[in-house]
């Protein structure tokens, strides 16, 4: 240990060249975000901060309107996309938890062919299948629904793996003596089960929130109109091309609104973040 | 695999199982065998009559020189992304695994990009890398480099690459610590009064320890390069210029919902499920008991 001590300052050298290269691009949105499009589109962005923080940021959440592009109110993409995420996330965690009761719980004619069909589906992503996915969706008249962009996301391998792992941990005694007490299945679903989940449920609820705001190709399918478009989509519509002469106070406003809130889940719940992302995917 | 102790109803466990079931039975099976089902079959024009061509669909696409290019742009664009993902992110965590202070903080400070959107990652570094207004990119072209991704298709590949390995790399990094620190601290002592030094701790030591690990790691940025890229293809390239960072995936994306050309898009999906079982299958085979996390 001693002889490592004498090697920290490069040590330290390295892991804060590696912060600050991590975090330039969003420190660059955020100037961004607070100068006026015409010295960002003649190139001569300074990289300190300019003076339009507040005017930039109420014209990105109330109206995105600017010389160069119509956007749709960032407040409302906003606000679209948390509805997403969380009927996704909440989705998600109710539908594999009832599956992975049902299959660690009980005996029953096909139990393996059903376990077998839910695991299959991490094998057949939308996006390998993405026209069939879309004439189904239309078929269903689905596209441009609320059911349409978030049913279809809640079905969850990784989710029913991770209940039954963790469902076949619990005691046989816990059963018995439920039986014993006379309760049925359903309660003991909730009285002991659910309470016991928790802090997996509260673990797969960070990454599921992350994963449901971060969603892009699905929405790009199936929303059409601009009222139910989410805030990923949303900013790359307004980025468009990507040309010089464009409002990039605004695309940089909301950018750095459409990742604050993910970000903030994982730096404030770190922890559960961290516990999440490796159950998910062991 | 089940519990011993189990309850007997007959019914409540397919109610239990019903709306899993149903989603995945009608937005995952059934157009997964509408894939299948068109890929051997091809339709007129007008739609009027479907024939059986069996493979034909398959011989055409295998056959087609764009296929074979996005092919190729999919191997070189996974294979460096995954490269450089490791390769940062092992490095990364072999230095914050050393006993200094503040290593939670650097944890914390590394990790967040994981939270970003492939297509938000995309908007930030074509701020960036923006050949007039960027600030890499200006700079690259007054050092006479000519710089313009929206032109030259090698660039533009550099830059999806860096985009996508950006977010993947926080990924990484938090597995590779967490298998560092499963190591037990005793291996490393006895290696260090052995007399070895960092680097041959780390090859001799460190690494092979870690393997299950990178292998796992390995197929997760595999399957990331190949079909979580897409937002970052779509919103920074298009897949161009030309046909320079056209995956498969953005490739199958074109043809079956832009261009709408159902036959040779479906067998293309054929194939990618084919690809992504493959995958799914060995990332299975990685994690079989051998895997510890912290």
């Amino acid at each position: 240990m001693i002889a490592r001590q004498t090697r920290n300052l490069p040590v330290h050298l390295v892991l804060i060249t590696a912060v600050i290269l991590f975090a330039f691009p969003v420190y660059l949105a955020l100037i961004g975000s607070t100068w006026d499009a015409g010295v960002i589109g003649r190139g001569q962005m300074p990289l300190t901060p300019g003076p339009l923080l507040i005017p930039n940021y109420t014209n990105a959440l109330t109206s995105a309107q600017g010389s160069r592009i119509t956007g749709y109110p960032v407040q409302v993409l906003l606000w679209n996309s948390a509805k997403m995420a969380l009927a996704i996330t909440i989705g998600k965690i109710v539908i594999s938890i009832l599956s992975a009761y049902a299959i660690a719980f009980f005996r029953f004619p096909l139990r393996s062919f059903f376990f077998a069909l839910i695991f299959l589906t991490l094998m057949l992503p939308i996006e390998v299948r993405i026209a069939p996915t879309y004439k189904v969706m239309s078929d269903l008249g689905l596209i441009n629904s609320f059911t349409g962009l978030t049913v279809p996301l809640m079905a969850s391998a990784t989710g029913t793996l991770l209940f039954r792992q963790f469902f076949l941990t619990i005691p046989d005694e816990y059963v018995e003596a439920a039986k014993v007490d006379g309760a049925g299945p359903m309660r003991f679903f909730w009285s002991i089960v659910l309470p016991i989940s928790r802090t997996n449920i509260a673990a797969l609820f960070v990454i599921l929130f992350i994963y449901g705001w971060n969603q892009y190709l699905w929405p790009l399918l199936i929303t059409t109109s601009r009222d139910m478009e989410t805030i990923v989509v949303g900013i790359v519509k307004m980025m468009g091309t990507g040309e010089a002469q464009t409002d990039w106070n605004l695309i940089m406003a909301s950018t750095v609104l459409a990742l604050l809130p993910p970000v903030l889940i994982v730096i404030l719940m770190q922890q559960w973040f961290v516990k999440g992302l490796v159950q998910t995917e062991k | 695999m089940q519990r011993r102790v189990i309850f007997n109803n007959r019914i409540l466990p397919y109610f239990l199982l019903l709306p899993q079931l149903i989603i995945t039975g009608v937005f995952f099976f059934w157009p997964a065998a509408q894939a299948i089902q068109q890929s051997v079959l091809k339709q007129d024009p007008f739609g009027l009559r479907t024939q059986f061509v069996f493979l034909d669909n398959f011989r055409t696409v295998l056959s087609d020189p764009l296929y074979l290019e996005a092919f190729q742009v999919t191997i070189v664009f996974s294979l460096a992304v995954t490269l450089f993902v490791m390769v940062v992110a092992l490095f990364l965590a072999v230095m914050a695994d050393r006993q200094i202070r503040g290593a939670q903080t650097y944890k914390t400070l590394l990790l967040w990009p994981y939270a970003l959107a492939p297509a938000v990652a995309a908007v930030l570094w074509n701020f960036i890398f923006h050949p007039s207004i960027g600030i890499f990119g200006k700079a690259l072209n007054s050092w006479g480099l000519h710089w313009d991704y929206q032109l030259n298709g090698t660039q533009a590949l550099l830059l999806v690459i860096l985009a996508s390995s950006w977010k993947q790399i926080a990924h990484n990094f938090l597995f590779f610590l967490a298998g560092l620190q499963s190591i037990p601290i005793a291996v490393v002592e006895a290696a260090t009064i052995d007399g070895a030094n960092s680097w041959r701790l780390f090859r001799r030591i460190l690494f092979p320890l870690l393997s299950p690990t990178t292998f796992y790691l390995l197929t997760i940025n595999m399957v990331f390069s190949f079909f979580d890229t897409f937002g970052v293809i779509h919103a920074l390239t298009h897949g161009g210029p030309g046909r320079a960072t056209t995956t498969l995936m953005y490739k199958v994306y074109m043809d079956g919902y832009v261009n709408l050309n159902l036959g040779h898009s479906a067998a293309q999906s054929v194939i990618l499920m084919i690809i992504v079982s493959g995958l799914v299958w060995l990332q299975f085979r990685s994690m079989e008991g051998k895997v510890h996390y912290a």
